[in-house]
């Protein structure tokens, strides 16, 4: 104690300042920097579990001529350019109806919608399993009786299918978090904006357009790009439902890097994935914090 | 006036479409939780019955009885192990770095911050293949501190109390110097007190992300007696693909204590996703 009290204040302060800092910088190197430098360093490998010799950019080459990658990649991009869109709109949606509701409604709304996120991706995909269910579930089931099909449905073993319906249920895990969001992000208006426009005659959709749609653009912003992150990055549905398949059509960068380390074993490709999935999702982020720092 | 009416009746009509499509929707959202539930007390046959039996009024064990033939009790433990320690030890790190990060300047400080903030914007997922390798080369890959350990790393925690320590008054940090205070003292009688709705959110957060996070407990565990839920209930889903019951029952046990702290905490994890949201 004595020692510490004759150093400089400055000196006192560092030193208190990195004893407090010191485990999260020990968890944040062990488990986090070391991993991203290797990650990054064992993709110029051919690194399997019995080889590991250094061959430069081979790795990547080799991605762009990996008609399996490319296909992920496309499916990957086909998910976030349909989903995206349908959750941002859906949340804000639902975000300005519940608003104008009694607190209890809009409770009992965002918990339900919140419903499947907090139930957890394996445990939803048990229920839409039985519903894609060929033999055994209800869509075909229903569409049977109603007389639209003919004869049983492969649902997640078609091609034109299963991608839909992974979408779906992606769509249902997802828009929890922006309706959260959004109403909050509308309770933080000047209600008396609002009010005053409403007053003068302004229509609804007037109201919205000029006065909440640019109040609740930060949101909006926010909502689109961690939406997008975390499409791009689509695992536990595909690997639950479809392990990819058939014929990796519903196969995502995410799934491809797991099957090509874990299964294949082939940790230097699997890890050339990475980086260029993280470089993509790293130019959003990158327009993200632009976008808002250009606000503030 | 009578444009008014007209567009009061619009609004009317829009606004009843409107929840009218909002209730309809719900359907897909509450579905699934009603069906878990409903379908783990059905028995074997009355799962697989076409119609369906929306309302059970047989109630059968049959599919608990089952699941429990599975090392189900297990999983159970290893879920909350995991969750409890992952929750514990990122509160701990993440209180006492956010402290400083928002309230000491000193040599580097900026840096450190500058890190984190460039580590965030970085997909978790993509570390987790390099992660496994790292793990195993420690020598505690397949244990539960494999799954505990790198989630403590992830920096999310440190900026939501970096938000929440904002608040404490630096006045008051100083008066308790001036007093005699000794920094862990300051730290434990007046920081922590002030940030306590922050570690709630945080905690709460820390919990449900870390019992639902599937991809690191995929890769992480693979002894089938050390098991979560999540990958017990995917392995059933693999060897006993159509017993829907069981299925049900797995699924139940796995989203049912996790739905009861979400509704219990529902106000804290809330209040931690906007905050999240802010500089997330």
């Amino acid at each position: 104690m004595n020692k510490i009290k004759k150093l400089s204040p400055q000196a006192r302060e560092t030193i208190v300042g990195y004893s407090f800092l010191a485990p999260a910088i020990f968890f944040f190197l062990t488990f986090v920097a070391i991993p991203i430098i290797t990650g990054m360093a064992t993709s110029m490998f051919n690194y399997t579990q019995k080889k590991f010799v250094f061959t430069g950019i081979e790795n990547y080459i080799k991605l762009f001529n990996d008609e399996i990658f490319i296909k992920s990649l496309f499916n990957t991009t086909k998910l976030v350019v349909i989903s995206v869109p349908i959750i941002v709109l859906f949340s804000l949606f639902a975000a300005l109806v519940l608003y104008e509701k009694h607190p209890v409604v809009r409770a009992i709304f965002r918990g339900i919608f919140y419903l499947p996120v907090v139930t957890g991706s394996v445990a939803v995909v048990v229920v839409w399993k039985w519903i894609f269910d060929p033999y055994n579930g209800i869509l075909n089931y229903l569409l049977l009786n109603l007389g639209v099909i003919e004869k049983e449905i492969q649902w997640l073993g078609t091609k034109e299918f299963a991608l839909w319906a992974i979408i779906i249920i992606l769509i249902t895990t997802s828009v929890g978090q922006p309706i959260i969001l959004y109403i909050s992000a509308l309770g933080n208006l000047d209600v008396s904006q609002v009010e005053a426009a409403r007053i003068d005659g302004a229509s609804e959709w007037q109201v919205f357009r000029h006065i909440k749609w640019p109040g609740i653009m930060p949101t909006t912003l926010y909502v689109v790009v961690i939406t997008t992150i975390n499409t791009f990055q689509c695992f536990s549905l595909i690997q639950l439902l479809t392990s990819g398949g058939p014929n990796y059509n519903t196969s995502t960068i995410m799934y491809l890097v797991y099957e090509t380390a874990f299964k294949k074993y082939q940790f230097g490709y699997a890890n050339a994935m990475g980086v260029i999935l993280a470089v993509v999702i790293g130019l959003f982020s990158l327009v993200q914090f632009k976008i808002f720092s250009s606000k503030e | 006036m009578s444009k008014k009416i007209i567009s009061k009746i619009q609004g009317i009509a829009f606004n009843f479409t409107s929840m009218l499509f909002l209730t309809l929707a719900t359907i897909l959202f509450f579905f699934p939780f009603y069906w878990i539930i409903t379908g783990s007390f059905k028995s074997r046959i009355d799962n697989m019955k076409l119609p369906p039996i929306w309302f059970p009024l047989n109630i059968s064990l049959e599919s608990w009885e089952s699941l429990f033939k599975q090392p189900a009790f297990n999983w159970l433990f290893n879920s909350i192990f995991i969750s409890l320690f992952t929750m514990i030890l990122v509160c701990f790190v993440s209180t006492l770095a956010g402290y400083v990060l928002a309230k000491k300047r000193f040599i580097g400080v900026k840096f450190i911050f500058g890190v984190f903030v460039f580590a965030m914007a970085l997909p978790k997922q993509v570390v987790l293949v390099p992660l496994v390798r790292q793990v195993a080369a420690m020598g505690f890959h397949n244990t539960m501190w494999a799954v505990i350990l790198p989630a403590v790393g992830w920096p999310f925690g440190i900026f939501l109390m970096k938000q929440f320590s904002e608040t404490v008054p630096t006045e008051l940090l100083q008066a308790a110097k001036i007093d005699g205070c000794n920094e862990v003292k300051i730290f434990t009688d007046i920081v922590v007190p002030i940030v306590k709705p922050g570690i709630a959110a945080l905690a709460i957060f820390t919990f449900i992300s870390s019992w639902n996070d599937y991809f690191l407990q995929l890769i992480m565990l693979n002894n089938r007696a050390k098991l979560t839920l999540q990958l017990g209930l995917a392995t059933l889903q693999g060897e006993f693909g159509t017993d829907y019951g069981l299925l049900m029952a797995g699924a139940t046990l796995a989203a049912i204590p996790i739905i009861t702290m979400f509704l219990t905490f529902q106000k804290s994890f809330t209040q931690g996703i906007m905050i999240g949201a802010v500089k997330g």
